[in-house]
């Protein structure tokens, strides 16, 4: 019933001129979503990937066991040094995420360009 | 906008995780009928969701032989949403989640669900069913006068 999610990692380079890795998801965001959201993100080199972008455009459905799941990349993003920016999510979700205190360890952004000039 | 008829609609889902969203989709239609703002239906949804999600995890533990029952009643000016499992029910709520204790791995990341069904609907109530069975929780989502 939920649809997979799907993640992929794209390297880019802000107008500032500082490498940010951009986490694309699509899908559901839910308790299925362990190794798409938090595999992924494990697999970044924590020494070069300071900077982290993480792409909603293509959610449709995030619940709390999703929600639960960006918190624990918060976390583990805090104690290893790395900043995370999100972009992308609609405006209910942007309501739900400020809800429950995520923007207070993760700005959040309209679209990537705005999220790229910004870092 | 003129009152709604009154209409009831029943589903039955499988205690398995993602049949929610069929939940989810019929609130939001029977939502839409009724003439609620997009987002008051997008607030809904989310309520709903994390309504089955309780009643499939904690209520029915996961258990597919059981089913969630979720009745949908729409009359006036509000639809009221009750999910029912057959768990012994919540006998006190929760503590806040806590994004601060959270990041210092003070609690867990988990345990956002009934916060956000509060925080999304005008009521919401845990009821605990008789001799420990048929739990459910009502929800009411009232259509906003101003936006008519």
């Amino acid at each position: 019933m939920q649809s997979e999610t799907k993640s992929h990692v794209d390297q880019l380079t802000s107008p500032a001129g500082h490498p940010v890795t951009v986490l694309r998801f699509e899908g559901d965001i839910a308790s299925t979503s362990k190794d798409a959201v938090l595999g992924t993100y494990q697999a970044l080199p924590k020494e070069t990937a300071k900077l982290i972008l993480l792409d909603f455009t293509k959610v449709d459905y995030i619940n709390s066991s999703g929600i639960a799941l960006v918190i624990q990349m918060l976390i583990e993003a805090s104690n290893a040094a790395q900043k995370v920016y999100a972009f992308g999510l609609s405006a209910h979700f942007t309501k739900v995420f400020t809800m429950v205190g995520i923007t207070k360890y993760a700005g959040l952004f309209a679209g990537q360009a705005e999220a790229l000039a910004a870092l | 906008m003129s009152e709604f008829k009154s209409a009831t609609v029943e589903v039955r889902l499988p205690s398995r995780l993602g049949f929610e969203k069929v939940a989810m989709s019929s609130a939001a239609s029977v939502a839409r009928l009724m003439g609620f703002r997009e987002d008051r239906v997008e607030d809904l949804k989310t309520a709903v969701a994390e309504a089955c999600i309780n009643a499939i995890e904690h209520g029915n533990r996961l258990n597919e032989k059981l089913s969630v029952g979720v009745v949908l009643s729409a009359g006036g000016d509000k639809l009221e949403v009750k999910v029912l499992d057959d768990g012994k029910g919540m006998t006190k709520q929760p503590a806040k989640p806590d994004i601060d204790r959270k990041m210092h791995g003070e609690e867990g990341p988990r345990g956002m669900g009934m916060f956000l069904i509060q925080a999304l609907v005008d009521e919401a109530e845990w009821v605990v069913g008789c001799e420990g069975k048929s739990s459910y929780v009502r929800l009411v989502i009232r259509l906003d006068k101003e936006a008519e």
